[in-house]
């Protein structure tokens, strides 16, 4: 642990997703219309905790689901067979507005195998992207509609997200993975 | 999650953990099944060649349809029609079908070790969808992803293996993984087609059914592969089913709970009663639709390299 550094602790998350959750709802007038869709593992989380924080404010129930990316990725050839989720959408997406969640975007990679996967449940009215972190290192172009914190980083380090549901605690890290 | 292989070539080698990692795929494209959009594009632009040197119609369909459900593009290859009828050998015909660059593989093959021996010089994937009465992994495992489905669990389960022991690669397979994952099995038939040697693998061997189906959670019935048989095994098919067939009345006698199971092709009226087979504790049909799941998570599995575990962020 000695050689991480925090990036977000339990209290900046929280702004960060109150903030994002208030972004949403300016940006969504039609507030029944939005369905959240996480990317297992860490998306499913935020878009729970989101889906909570959008309740609080448009007063009525958000569903929130979990879409499988595996099956949809480019690179799955080249490393081993990732583990498979079971998607979850709780109702039509069709001519909805669906807010895809992720933790880290790096890449883009998977933000562009998730609009694939949405695509085989319907065809929504449009797809807003939010995400935790945003790294940088793009190799797609794909932008995000909601950032929770902007971390340039070098690809020899990990973004490590924390969730209080699955490890006791709530924190961002980043984490080297090989030495300078 | 837990799976480093190129190839399935029987449960035999497989962990535990590796069985559980197959078993949890296939529950997410089982899934996929259920959309109305049935396809998704993991195996986009692989081919996948269906060796089948041995008759097989519901599994080469089964494969064939997992295969094109992931997008792969599906070439058959029977005995019947094939080179191999004009003296070409395995081998020959396997390094044919590379040239054409095939990704995977899948063969059945009446001599036990065929896919072993083909893993052993390709290129790409092999998977094994029968080799003689040694396995036939994806079996055992459409078997125990129905098993678990209805029972949450395999360990500790009660496990009646019925019928034609001896020469059942569909046995041989399910004792394998079910031991594996904890379960008790239970072997019962006719004494000439369930030897004692099978207690070396660690299985209890009865020739009384009735003992047999008791207290078992599951029954899995198998068909008497007469085309296996060189000489007859048992005085007559009707013996057979008055021995050890799942009548009405020992059907009567199992627990209410049981789950009735059978690899198909079913022979009605002989090993199992044909009310039993339609009645609502069989889930003959649900195994049909989950081999389809389990191939699909075999071929995606299979067709992951060997870079790094860690999928980029």
């Amino acid at each position: 642990m000695s050689d991480a550094t925090v990036l977000m602790t339990a209290q900046m998350m929280h702004r960060a997703l109150a903030r994002i959750a208030h972004e949403i709802a300016e940006r969504n007038e039609e507030s029944r219309q939005v369905i959240l869709a996480g990317v297992p593992r860490g998306g499913v989380l935020l878009a729970r905790r989101l889906a909570k924080l959008l309740e609080g404010i448009w007063h009525h129930p958000v569903p929130a689901g979990t879409l499988d990316v595996s099956m949809h990725r480019d690179d799955l050839d080249q490393q081993i067979a990732p583990m498979v989720h079971q998607t979850e959408l709780p109702g039509d997406i069709n001519g909805r507005t669906v807010v895809l969640v992720d933790d880290v975007l790096c890449s883009g990679r998977t933000a562009r195998a998730a609009l694939d996967a949405i695509h085989d449940f319907g065809r929504p009215r449009r797809i807003q992207f939010a995400v935790l972190i945003d790294r940088g290192h793009r190799e797609l172009p794909i932008k995000p509609d909601f950032v929770g914190k902007n971390v340039p980083t070098s690809r020899h380090e990990r973004v490590d997200v924390r969730f209080s549901e699955e490890h006791g605690e709530d924190a961002v890290r980043l984490k080297r993975t090989q030495p300078l | 999650m837990s799976w480093n292989r190129k190839h399935l070539l029987d449960i035999e080698s497989l962990s535990p953990a590796e069985i559980v990692t197959v078993l949890d795929t296939a529950r997410a494209f089982k899934a996929v099944g259920e959309r109305a959009i049935k396809k998704v594009p993991a195996l986009r632009g692989k081919t996948v060649v269906n060796l089948f040197i041995e008759p097989s119609t519901r599994t080469r369909i089964s494969f064939e349809l997992a295969a094109l459900r992931l997008t792969a593009d599906v070439i058959n290859f029977t005995a019947e029609a094939s080179s191999l009828k004009k003296g070409e050998s395995l081998k020959d015909t396997a390094r044919n079908l590379e040239a054409l660059n095939a990704d995977i593989i899948i063969i059945r093959h009446s001599a036990t070790g065929a896919p072993h021996f083909l893993s052993r010089f390709l290129r790409g994937s092999v998977i094994n969808a029968g080799d003689g009465a040694h396995e036939h992994p994806t079996q055992a495992l459409l078997d125990t992803f129905t098993i678990r489905e209805h029972k949450g669990k395999v360990e500790g389960l009660n496990v009646t293996i019925l019928g034609d022991i001896l020469y059942s690669r569909v046995a041989r397979s399910n004792i394998q993984a079910l031991l594996k994952l904890g379960a008790r099995v239970t072997l019962c038939g006719p004494s000439t087609l369930v030897p004692r040697v099978f207690e070396e693998m660690g299985c209890r061997v009865t020739y009384d059914v009735d003992a047999a189906i008791a207290d078992a959670d599951v029954i899995n019935l198998l068909r008497i592969q007469h085309e296996r048989q060189r000489k007859t095994m048992f005085p007559s098919i009707g013996e057979y089913t008055s021995l050890f067939g799942l009548s009405k009345a020992r059907f009567a006698r199992t627990r209410p709970d049981v789950l009735i199971m059978h690899p198909g092709p079913i022979n009605r009226g002989v090993e199992i009663n044909s009310e039993v087979a339609d009645c609502d504790r069989s889930v003959v049909l649900e195994q049909v639709t989950n081999g389809l799941a389990v191939r699909m998570a075999v071929l995606f599995l299979v067709n992951g390299g060997k870079g790094p575990q860690e999928i980029a962020q």
